[in-house]
């Protein structure tokens, strides 16, 4: 019986011929991510239990990203434990403030390779599965114990596959398609278990698309979202100055525990409604709904494909009266590409405030939060009550482009219709 | 050392409770004691003032979905809530919570057999859960032997500080 990808990184982590579906296995981490709201407390727990090294400093990245630059005091204080603790215990991988959001930096630094195992402090750190690998959001005490011994239990997931097909309509693009899935299988629908994306319509998709695909794959409960490492994963490993990588792929006779074949050739952009990611509808049925913010960016489409998709519908236009758009790059790099390419010039031109690369408004920590009543549409990935601040605001989650252009159009809008330009 | 027998009184809440509502992200920094008095108060605020040491949760499908946050089950563990009982929760909820030492069971047909305020009496060895109050019986998978040793031992830092004494 062949296997899965989610069943040939496991085995390989925990040193086994082979696992299934449903074994326990105790496995070897091949990195551990920690950002800056669970750094200093994971590092704290680590000395209170009287462990005063890591498994393997080399193997452990920290991000400064959520609180980004520090709002408060309490935040700058943090983050200045943080810096102590990363050069007491010789972390190398650090990322100070600025430098981008965690789940950007990690694949942009050339961290991340097909088949590995990473954990982080992070429900999205299956943004990794974009290139293959198995990553997977832990808690602080869990990531106690994988830096202190290099190992966790896991439960081998089932896995769920997605043969996707057909090509995308213009101005659709594949956060239409994750927010599809969540809204057709639901908030729960690959609870525990493993998606594998694939299908001939992923060997077109992108890395940033499939990044954006594995970060909400989370959305519906997964434990990993896994695309094979393909000719794509090698480009973009090799773009970014590392080697290279072979086809890492599942057996053609693993076991599923359902495989889904589902056509884009159709899909309309989609948007989700709030409060729950999983009430999904195409834009048109809720185009007209009046928005106070817009917000670009987040680890689900805060790079440069984004920031292009979203200021090629600005076009040269200003955004509407009472309109605010925030716009947060997913990184440093993101940033500089912007800036070279002239993106970053027609965001600001058509009224955008750039935020500095990070977490801030997406997770409701600072930086444009919501007032009681307010509206938001955004690229983010999470439309929870009180996600981006007052519990009585509405948040709803969609494309750059379907943003780009309600920011125009001051309400929810279709980017395949650009007449809603200066209508109002 | 821990009971796998749970009895206490039903706080109930619906599906899809998130980890932004357990543990809301404008008090990420603040110490337990400030975090554990706005736990759910967006969906019940009389829940975080009114939870007594030994009540449970009982709830709908996919508990504790959205953030790796651990704060979500050590809140429910700082205000002393013995247990966790729903139709599905979260995978990270469910490591966080055994994790913290906090007794969790995926239980199909809980949500609509138990009302607030009624009495709950779970076996975490045998997945039998009771209503005491309707003599309703239902039964659910067990918990791995692995997470009911880990949460015997008061969570995995315990396990931790134990095999470091080894």
């Amino acid at each position: 019986m062949g296997v899965t990808l989610a069943e040939r990184i496991l085995a390989r982590a925990a040193g086994q011929e082979q696992v299934a579906a449903g074994d326990f296995v105790v496995a070897d981490i091949d990195l551990a991510l920690i950002h800056d709201i669970f750094a200093a407390r994971v590092f704290d727990l680590l000395t209170e239990v009287g462990v005063d090294g890591l498994f393997d400093p080399d193997k452990t990245v920290v991000v400064i990203d959520h609180l980004v630059p520090a709002p408060t005091v309490e935040a700058a204080a943090v983050h200045h434990r943080i810096r102590e603790h990363v050069s007491r215990l010789g972390i190398t991988a650090f990322y100070d403030a600025g430098e981008g959001i965690c789940h950007q930096l990690l694949p942009e630094r050339g961290h991340v390779r097909p088949g590995m195992l990473i954990v982080g402090t992070d429900s999205h750190t299956t943004t990794y599965g974009a290139l293959g690998a198995a990553g997977t959001g832990i808690g602080t005490s869990e990531m106690v114990y994988a830096l202190a011994t290099g190992r966790l239990w896991f439960r081998v997931p089932e896995t769920i596959r997605f043969e996707l097909t057909g090509d995308l309509l213009p101005a659709v693009s594949w956060k239409d398609v994750i927010l599809y899935l969540a809204g057709r299988f639901g908030a729960d629908g690959a609870q525990y278990r493993a998606m594998e994306f694939a299908g001939p319509a992923v060997a077109n998709c992108d890395m940033s698309s499939r990044l954006t695909v594995a970060n909400m794959a989370l959305e519906m409960g997964a434990k990993f979202g896994l695309f094979a490492a393909d000719e794509v994963t090698d480009a973009y490993l090799r773009d970014r100055g590392g080697t290279g990588c072979e086809p890492f792929t599942p057996d053609p006779d693993a076991s599923y525990e359902a495989i889904h074949e589902i056509s884009l050739s159709d899909l309309a952009p989609q948007v989700a409604l709030p409060n729950e990611v999983d009430r999904v509808v195409p834009v048109e049925d809720i185009e007209g709904v009046t928005i106070d913010q817009a917000f670009l960016g987040s680890c689900t489409n805060g790079r440069i494909e984004d920031l292009q998709a979203a200021a090629a519908v600005l076009n040269g236009h200003r955004i509407a009266q009472g309109v605010r758009l925030l716009v947060a790059p997913a990184s440093r790099d993101v940033l500089q590409e912007a800036m070279k390419t002239g993106v970053l010039e027609s965001l600001v031109d058509a009224g955008a405030s750039i935020l500095a690369p990070g977490c801030g408004p997406c997770f409701g920590g600072h930086g444009g939060l919501l007032g009681p009543g307010e509206r938001c549409i955004g690229t983010h990935n999470r439309n929870f009550i009180g996600r981006m601040g007052s519990p009585e605001a509405e948040i709803y989650l969609a494309s750059p482009a379907t943003v780009a252009a309600s920011a125009l159009a001051g309400r929810i809008a279709d980017p395949r219709r650009l007449e809603v330009v200066g209508a109002e | 050392m821990q009971s796998d027998i749970l009895r206490g009184r039903v706080w109930r809440f619906d599906h899809d409770i998130s980890t932004d509502v357990l543990s809301p992200g404008a008090y990420a920094l603040d110490p337990v004691e400030v975090r554990r008095l706005h736990v759910l108060e967006s969906v019940n605020p009389a829940f975080a003032p009114g939870v007594e040491a030994g009540d449970v949760v009982v709830a709908g499908r996919n508990f504790g979905c959205g953030s790796s946050r651990e704060t979500a089950a050590e809140n429910l563990k700082a205000l002393g809530v013995a247990g966790v009982f729903a139709e599905s929760l979260s995978r990270l909820f469910m490591r966080n919570a055994i994790a913290v030492g906090l007794p969790v069971l995926v239980c199909a047909g809980i949500h609509e057999t138990f009302a607030d305020g009624d009495h709950i009496e779970a076996d975490l060895a045998s997945g039998r859960v009771l209503n005491v109050d309707n003599g309703i019986e239902l039964h659910s998978d067990s918990l791995p032997e692995e997470m009911r040793r880990i949460l015997a031992a008061g969570g995995i830092l315990a396990v931790l500080r134990d095999q470091g004494k080894r």
